[in-house]
């Protein structure tokens, strides 16, 4: 061979050679992974449930993007690949929700869809999601109606149904006023109010059979004016008062009952509270049985987790974090652990979709309220313990604290697997392991 | 003292009913000048009762915090609520409605209505989706005892207002020029303009009052509720159904109508709770079977 076609040779060579090496010193970033996340950013709904959990969502993809969430979730976004998250709006009737659902998913082409805080919208979602063959992860909606009736592929619910709120409020209720005999309640006339009234009583006619209701009211949701219903509240002879009131109403009826003496001769249970506490400080009478809807904020017991979500969310926003957020937390993180679960079964390759649900499917992971694990709705529903705790606003330092807290565990105040809660509550509650 | 039971629930069912008729004769009245001068369904009523209610909470509320004399913060939330109503009733009627005047009554609606969805979201751009609360008011004004029922000094207080305004209204529209040029215009739009009336004039001033009105509405109620997004939505359907019972642009229209639907609110709120949602309309069907005018119009006559 000629000394000019070696030169050549040995430089073709070397060419591969160094465009392979160079190729494998800058290995291509991995792509983001889509999250569609939807929830309430304008309307009622927006300021004590929308907002704190978009906030939460941002705060942690943020902090997940840079790595530096706490182990086990110290990978940089899932599984390495950035978060990209896009953020819409729940307000609107439930059809223009399915429209919105339909453009993230064919247009915009998310790999997974995030949200949705009323129960409403989750079932108009759930059917839709499984026809599209779309993974999505319900978030905050309480119904316990989607895994109940029906059974999903694609559709997952981390956090626990209402069912638990309600059952846990019962259960403090007679522990803290054992001579109760008379009980009541004011619940807004739509499914939240309803369902959460009807687990309630339930539970009681399960645990005290011989205690009776008296008087219960069903005002129209975002009525805002309650001076009849607490005239009948005054004039009964109940014990103790239920409600599911959130937001507007909650704090109405606080301001307006306060006002009239109620709370002092009636003490409340609120099994949605807790959102309205740091709102309401010392207008929220001492005493009342609070709810965060879960293990959340006051409740929280999951160490590391809790420590760096309230920083994340304090440093970033200058309030403190709420139930949704906590909520967010579980959905989000129940979606990092499944993916990264499905990850690291294929040897470190990017998960598809069938591959995440299939680790998905029963999991269990930690989060800053507890541990969660979705042992209902065949794998796809999430329980968890729950907690109760007494209203007592600490004058010296100026904030709201609980206390008298008692947790309940998963298996006390969530149905078996496979037996629909109301059915549960109608059998005595068979099968619920308290202790 | 010992209080037989039918008793304390005729006096809650009393108190109650006089309490609940205030609130809707102050977001209705409103509404019922507007709707009988103009033959306008104004859908942005709802607009001006938030922005009243924003309004007060926050001016009012850095009063009380500065510790000023109580008297002068009840003074400052209708003086509030007046300029809140004169702006925004004089942007909105020269400003939006001029134009649209002469129009298909659904166009003028629909305009209204995305007033009101502008209005809305203006609310959100000037104060955030954060909710106020104005509880001094409330606190300043003390609890009066009937045995075990415990009344608001503050609701007393307002059927109080509610009562003179209405007074104050009936007697302005039958006795005083301007009142009197409201209630021709009312009756008959072109007869009053062939009799040299300015009815353009007529119809601004008419919005602005109708607007202060609707923003007094919102700033009187504004220490009973979360001053938060949203609270515009309700108090409309509230305030069509008192001023469809009562008649277009009757002042004791909207106050008999008001006292008949607390009443029976209340009576079902106490006695069968499950018809509370619906009773307000149920009354509403009731007397627009009988007189589809309203309880206090007089039958149009029909024009050729």
């Amino acid at each position: 061979m000629s000394s000019y076609r070696l030169m050549l040779a040995a430089t073709a060579a070397f060419s591969f050679v160094a465009a392979g090496g160079s190729q494998a010193q800058q290995p291509a970033a991995p792509e983001p992974v889509k999250i569609g996340i939807v929830t309430f950013l304008t309307g009622p709904a927006a300021a004590p449930f929308g907002i704190p959990d978009r906030n939460a969502a941002e705060a942690m993809i943020e902090s997940l993007n840079a790595g530096k969430g706490p182990a086990p979730y110290n990978q940089v976004g899932l599984g390495g690949a950035k978060i990209e998250p896009k953020f819409l709006d729940e307000a609107g009737s439930a059809a223009d929700q399915v429209t919105q659902y339909r453009n993230l998913v064919e247009r915009d082409h998310v790999d997974v869809v995030l949200g949705y805080v009323s129960s409403g919208n989750c079932l108009a979602i759930a059917p839709v999601a499984e026809e599209m063959k779309q993974l999505t992860v319900l978030d905050i909606c309480g119904t316990p109606r989607i895994f109940e009736e029906k059974s999903y592929h694609y559709v997952f619910r981390a956090n626990p149904t209402a069912t638990m709120d309600n059952v846990g409020a019962a259960k403090y209720v007679l522990e803290k006023l054992k001579d109760v005999s008379v009980y009541s309640g004011i619940n807004q006339n739509y499914a939240w109010g309803q369902d959460s009234w009807r687990d309630f009583d339930l539970t009681m006619k399960d645990l005290a059979p011989k205690t009776t209701t008296d008087k219960v009211l069903w005002p129209k949701l975002f009525s805002g004016e309650y001076g009849a219903e607490i005239s009948t509240l005054l004039t009964s002879n109940a014990q103790i008062i239920h409600s599911s009131f959130y937001d507007g109403d909650l704090e109405a009826f606080i301001y307006q009952s306060v006002a009239r003496g109620l709370p002092k001769r009636i003490p409340y249970v609120l099994t949605s509270g807790e959102t309205s506490l740091y709102r309401l400080g010392p207008k929220m009478p001492d005493g009342m049985f609070i709810g965060a809807r879960g293990p959340h904020s006051f409740f929280a017991h999951g160490g590391d987790l809790n420590t760096w979500l309230t920083k994340i969310y304090v440093d970033r926003f200058g309030l403190q974090p709420v139930y949704p957020s906590y909520m967010m937390a579980q959905s989000l993180l129940g979606l990092k652990t499944a993916w990264e679960k499905a990850q690291a079964k294929k040897g470190g390759a990017r998960p598809t979709q069938e591959e995440v649900i299939a680790a998905f499917e029963g999991i269990e992971f930690n989060t800053p309220s507890t541990t969660v694990k979705l042992a209902n709705g065949k794998g796809h529903q999430g329980v968890t313990d729950t907690a109760y705790g007494t209203y007592k606003f600490d004058k010296d330092e100026s904030k709201p604290t609980l206390v008298d807290i008692t947790r309940y565990p998963a298996d006390c105040v969530n149905p078996p697997p496979d037996v629909d809660s109301v059915t549960w509550l109608q059998g005595g509650m068979k099968g619920a392991k308290c202790n | 003292m010992c209080w037989p039971f039918t008793v304390l629930t005729a006096l809650a069912i009393l108190t109650d009913g006089l309490v609940y008729a205030a609130y809707l004769f102050l977001v209705a009245v409103g509404l019922t000048l507007i709707f009988g001068v103009m033959k306008i369904l104004n859908v942005t009523h709802g607009s001006f009762y938030a922005f009243g209610a924003y309004g007060a909470a926050i001016a009012v509320g850095i009063y009380f915090d500065r510790g000023y004399p109580a008297a002068g913060g009840f003074l400052l939330m209708v003086l509030v609520a007046c300029a809140i109503g004169l702006v925004l009733g004089l942007v909105l009627e020269r400003g939006l409605l001029r134009l649209v005047y002469g129009k298909d009554e659904v166009v003028v609606v629909l305009v209204t209505y995305a007033a009101f969805l502008i209005l809305e979201d203006v609310i959100q751009l000037i104060w955030g989706t954060n909710s106020y609360a104005l509880y001094q008011p409330l606190d300043l004004a003390g609890t009066i005892d009937a045995g075990p029922l415990v009344l608001s000094g503050y609701d007393i207080g307002l059927v109080v207002f509610a009562a003179l305004l209405a007074a104050a209204g009936s007697f302005a529209l039958k006795h005083t020029t301007w009142g009197r040029l409201l209630t021709v215009v009312i009756f008959d739009r072109e007869l009053a303009a062939s009799f040299g009336i300015n009815v353009s004039l007529v119809y601004t001033v008419t919005f602005v009052l109708g607007a202060m009105l609707g923003a007094l509405g919102g700033a009187a109620m504004a220490p009973k509720i979360s001053v938060t997004l949203g609270i515009g939505v309700e108090v409309i359907v509230l305030a069509f159904a008192v001023v469809a019972i009562g008649g277009m642009g009757s002042v004791g229209g909207a106050f008999i109508g008001a006292l008949i639907v607390g009443m029976c609110r209340a009576a079902a709120v106490h006695l069968v709770p499950q018809v509370e949602l619906f009773v307000i309309y149920a009354v509403m069907a009731l007397v627009l079977v009988f007189r589809p005018q309203g309880l206090f119009t007089r039958a149009q006559p029909r024009k050729i």
